[in-house]
């Protein structure tokens, strides 16, 4: 089947087969590989997207649901080449080590700030309960997550 | 010959010392760095693996004929197609790459499938036949040394057996007590699944794109069953999304490499969360049972010990896993007399190998529990108990090494102890994210209770017991745009640890260059041996820099060249200098030039044990103490961990920011041993392979970490520094368990603690 989305901004489209995986889509048949499958079960938020502005795992999806809607992934975060300020805070805060769950945790962090500029600690790790990551033990991407709340919040 | 005074040494920005950020960082955070579940060409096909749905059975025969008519299928595979040896391994070839006669564990590949989309292959593994006859499991490794077990290894069931004896084996003391535990069977859980991709070179050989933790042992393994010579296996190095021991072996790699050139097309592979469970070897699960004795002042006497792992099918690093539990049985203690049994089976549960610690993690639970039990029938501190015993350098090891400076157990105890205790906290009516089991909790607090945990710990660093150890290092240097830039190639596998700072930050430090490039590890060098063992930032680490102090010889043989003798050379800020002064640019120095040195690094020769498991084993040793306070909810069974304090001798801090990212990360590991993750096995066959029932820690069940380091310079290593990997993972875990038992009185033997281990308690008034 034609599948038609609005990905970062751009009109996309791209033959499908009917089972396919919104993940599956962006990474296989579109070239994002930014979201990352680490699970294909929901459980570890690698794959978060937004979907007609709500975050979503991408892996829970059928690609087919989301035709015609718009999709933001962790590469179109970044305007004209310059970082998101939630994305110099991974990085600054040494939050980043193999990587894998970054895309996902920078959608979340992304979307928790939209929807609360000020989250307390006990907020944030709430809010990223949902994202796994096996590398860091989470020290510092809380620590990333506040200094982004501070640069972002007003 | 330009001379400027120079004010004071300059040290170069970004060198050792610095929490310089990661090259591979800016395209992390962007979505853009290319993991190797992300390679992707044109005309490629997908790989997939038939596994066996049985533990344990004879094959009587596969059928592949109806897979093969399949539109969109391109090739299917079985052990008749292994054009060389048929079984791999890293310390015993004895793994079938694909099997035949029969299967030794539930999830061993059997047949491989080449398509156009990950479905169709999928869908063709359902076509093939297997003959089954199912054969009783051996499932524990108890019943594995049975005399009437199934043999399932021409060599038998015993996979090693290491004996330590030291001191007199009669030993008696005033005071002895026993117990016995039991650790289960833990995933390393990396999030990048097992993947890679395979391109047919043209020349008959293969080009593979891997993540893995050690490149060479890779392409002689899959060279060797391809019948091809290792130079045309050639081995890339691709994005790696976390190891921690479990990509030591090989999982897709021949399989991905006989598809691509039974094909003639690229064939890439990509396990899911599921089939990695199946995919990778975990850490042994373990049965422990010791004694101790100790004079009524808490003196050791003797430590006897009986340790029993389950190897699972296969041998892989089960070895040298068994020698190291050996070795470090009897902890960080002067222990005047041992007698240790260290046993590994062969089962047919999962194959167990490399996961951080390695062997050390299981004894140190145990022998962190005796100790607080003899702190307890003595009526002692269970911190004094411990500094008490604690070994000091100068002093032997049960295994007659020599314990090397630096060695500071008790200075790291002492620290630990004196960090302030976090606030307690009246659990009624507090925000019930903070309380045991979060916002799911059906209490307020009523039955919370709070205990505290001290746990030391220690690891070699390094390969042991006489393997040549080793690393290979290319470091150029030379002018491009105007500038200097040096370029570091090696093998070695960066996994997430940060490696590819660490090579910069030291070139940085010894050639004075500012921009250093770090390139991708492939097979074009030499072997830079495994990146495990906490050994790369030792090992590797000073390969690149002995191939740094040749190149800066170099660079001053040209600066004595053409700008004649000079005294006390160096190269500072860009600039040559001697004795302070600007000589010249060192851009001006190199004109043209490219000087490239290459350097293969040996540490010190290890030893094997001899037959009283006696001899100088390993390389270094790295000390961790641990202090965990946590909160048991005891009506609900739920624990919360409150505070990690740890001390950590690390010899040298090469990178602030990226130490203290071992440790958090290596303390979630520890915790998440502790409170609930295992591989649950029943006859055989795993019932969690799954993230929604494999638990691994969420920032929820992470507490904060307070760190303190130690600057111990080990006098052999390079710029005196330890290995920091694994210690954090090491005695995080006893440490919580003890302050689990210190808040509810329980025994708690076995790891990870259960909810019913800890619930039904009464309640204190
Ligand atoms: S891959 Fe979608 S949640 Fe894990
Ligand atoms: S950095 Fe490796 S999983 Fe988070």
């Amino acid at each position: 089947m034609k599948l038609r989305l609005l990905v970062n901004g751009e009109p996309r489209e791209a033959d499908i087969w009917e089972g396919e995986s919104l993940l599956y889509v962006l990474r296989e048949r579109m070239g994002l590989f930014g979201s990352k499958n680490a699970c294909e079960q929901g459980e570890c938020g690698s794959c978060s997207v937004y979907l007609g502005g709500t975050l979503v795992c991408a892996c829970l999806v059928l690609a087919g649901q989301a035709g015609g809607s718009e999709v933001v992934t962790v590469e179109g975060l970044s305007e004209q080449g310059r970082m998101h300020p939630v994305q110099e805070a991974f990085l600054e805060a040494g939050a980043v080590q193999c990587g894998f769950c970054t895309p996902g945790l920078i959608m979340a962090t992304h979307d928790l700030l939209a929807r609360n500029p000020g989250p307390t600690e006990a907020e944030v790790r709430e809010a990223l309960a949902g994202n796994l990551c096996r590398c860091t033990g989470y020290e510092k991407i809380l620590a990333a997550v506040q200094t982004a709340a501070e640069r972002t919040g007003t | 010959m330009t001379q400027a005074p120079i004010r004071e040494r300059a040290v170069t920005p970004d060198g050792i010392g610095e929490s310089v950020g990661r090259p591979d960082g800016v395209p992390k955070v962007k979505g853009e760095f290319e993991y190797s579940s992300d390679l992707h060409v044109d005309g490629m096909l997908w790989g997939a693996t038939l596994r066996s749905p049985h533990p344990h059975a004879s094959i009587h025969s596969i059928d592949t004929s109806e897979t093969g008519t399949m539109t969109g299928v391109f090739a299917v595979l079985t052990h008749e197609d292994v054009p060389g040896r048929k079984v791999y391994g890293m310390e015993i070839p004895d793994q079938p790459v694909l099997a035949w006669e029969k299967v030794r564990y539930q999830g061993e590949a059997v047949a491989l499938v080449a398509a156009d989309h990950p479905e169709t292959a999928r869908r063709a593994l359902e076509k093939i036949r297997v003959d089954y006859e199912v054969l009783d499991p051996v499932t524990d490794a108890e019943a594995a040394m049975a005399e009437d077990a199934p043999r399932l290894h021409l060599s038998g069931n015993v996979l090693r057996r290491v004996d330590v004896g030291h001191g007199d084996p009669g030993a008696t003391a005033e005071v002895v007590v026993e117990g016995e535990y039991e650790v289960g069977m833990q995933d390393q859980a990396f999030l990048g699944p097992e993947s890679g991709l395979a391109i047919p070179h043209g020349e008959g050989g293969v080009d593979l794109y891997i993540s893995t933790q050690w490149l060479h042992v890779d392409q002689d393994q899959v060279a060797e069953s391809l019948g091809l010579p290792p130079e045309m296996v050639r081995l890339t190095l691709s994005g790696v999304g976390g190891a921690f021991g479990g990509r030591e072996d090989l999982s897709m790699q021949i399989h991905a490499c006989m598809l691509a050139l039974h094909t003639s097309r690229p064939v890439k592979m990509v396990y899911g969360r599921e089939e990695s469970f199946y995919g990778h070897v975990h850490r042994h699960p373990a049965k422990m049972r010791y004694e101790h004795g100790a004079t009524r002042d808490g003196q050791l006497v003797y430590v006897r010990a009986n340790l029993l792992f389950d190897g699972g099918a296969y041998a892989s690093s089960s070895n040298a896993v068994c020698l190291n539990a050996a070795t470090f049985a009897c902890g960080p203690y002067d222990v005047p007399n041992a007698q240790i049994e260290s046993h590994m089976l062969y089962t047919n549960n999962p194959p167990c190998g490399a996961m951080r610690g390695f062997g050390a993690v299981q004894v140190c639970f145990a022998h962190e529990a005796q100790m607080d039990k003899l702190a307890e029938k003595l009526g002692m501190d269970s911190v004094e108990i411990r500094m008490k015993n604690a070994i000091e350098p100068g002093m032997k090891f049960p295994f007659g090494q020599e314990v090397p400076y630096p060695a500071p157990v008790r200075e790291i105890l002492e620290r630990v102890r004196a960090m302030p205790l976090p606030q307690e906290r009246e659990s009624m009516g507090r925000d019930l994210r903070e309380l045991p089991g979060g916002v799911s909790n059906t209490t307020h607090g009523e039955g919370v209770r709070r205990g505290v945990g001290y746990a030391v710990g220690f690891k070699n660093i390094g390969f042991s017991a006489g393997f040549d150890d080793y690393s290979t290092a290319r470091v150029s240097l030379s002018v491009e745009d105007g500038k200097p830039v040096a370029r570091v190639l090696t093998a070695a596998a960066e996994v997430g640890q940060g490696l590819v700072m660490v090579q910069a930050q030291i070139a940085r430090t010894e050639l004075g260059v500012e921009n250093v490039v770090v390139e991708t590890a492939d097979t074009r060098i030499g072997s830079a041996g495994s990146t495990s063992a906490s050994r790369q930032t030792y090992v590797t680490g000073a390969a690149v820099k002995e191939a740094c102090e040749k190149v800066r010889e170099r660079v001053f043989d040209l600066a004595r060249e053409e700008f004649g003798e000079s005294d006390g050379l160096a190269i500072e800020d860009g600039n040559v200098v001697s004795d302070g002064l600007v000589v010249a640019p060192l851009a001006e120095v190199l004109g043209d030039a490219e000087i490239s040195e290459t350097v293969e690094f040996h540490h010190r020769a290890t030893h094997p044990l001899d037959e009283n498991g006696q001899g100088d084993a390993h390389l270094q040793f790295a000390f961790a103490a641990h202090r965990a306070v946590v909160e048991v909810d005891t009506e609900l069974g739920l624990a919360r961990v409150v505070e990690v304090a740890t001390a950590q001798d690390v010899g040298k801090i090469i990178n602030p920011l990226a130490l203290e990212g071992q440790i958090e990360g290596g303390i979630a590991q520890g915790l998440g041993l502790a409170l609930m993750e295992e591989i649950q096995i029943d006859d055989g066959r795993i019932q969690n392979a799954s993230f929604t029932d494999y638990l691994i820690p969420t920032i929820l069940d992470m507490p904060p970490v307070k760190i303190e380091i130690l600057e111990l310079a080990d006098p052999e290593a390079p710029y005196g520094l330890k290995g920091v990997g694994e210690p954090p993972t090491i005695a995080s875990t006893p440490a919580i368990v003890a302050a689990l038992r210190d808040a509810t009185d329980r025994d708690l033997a076995r790891i990870p603690v259960r909810p019913e281990h800890i619930v039904g308690l009464e309640v204190k008034p």
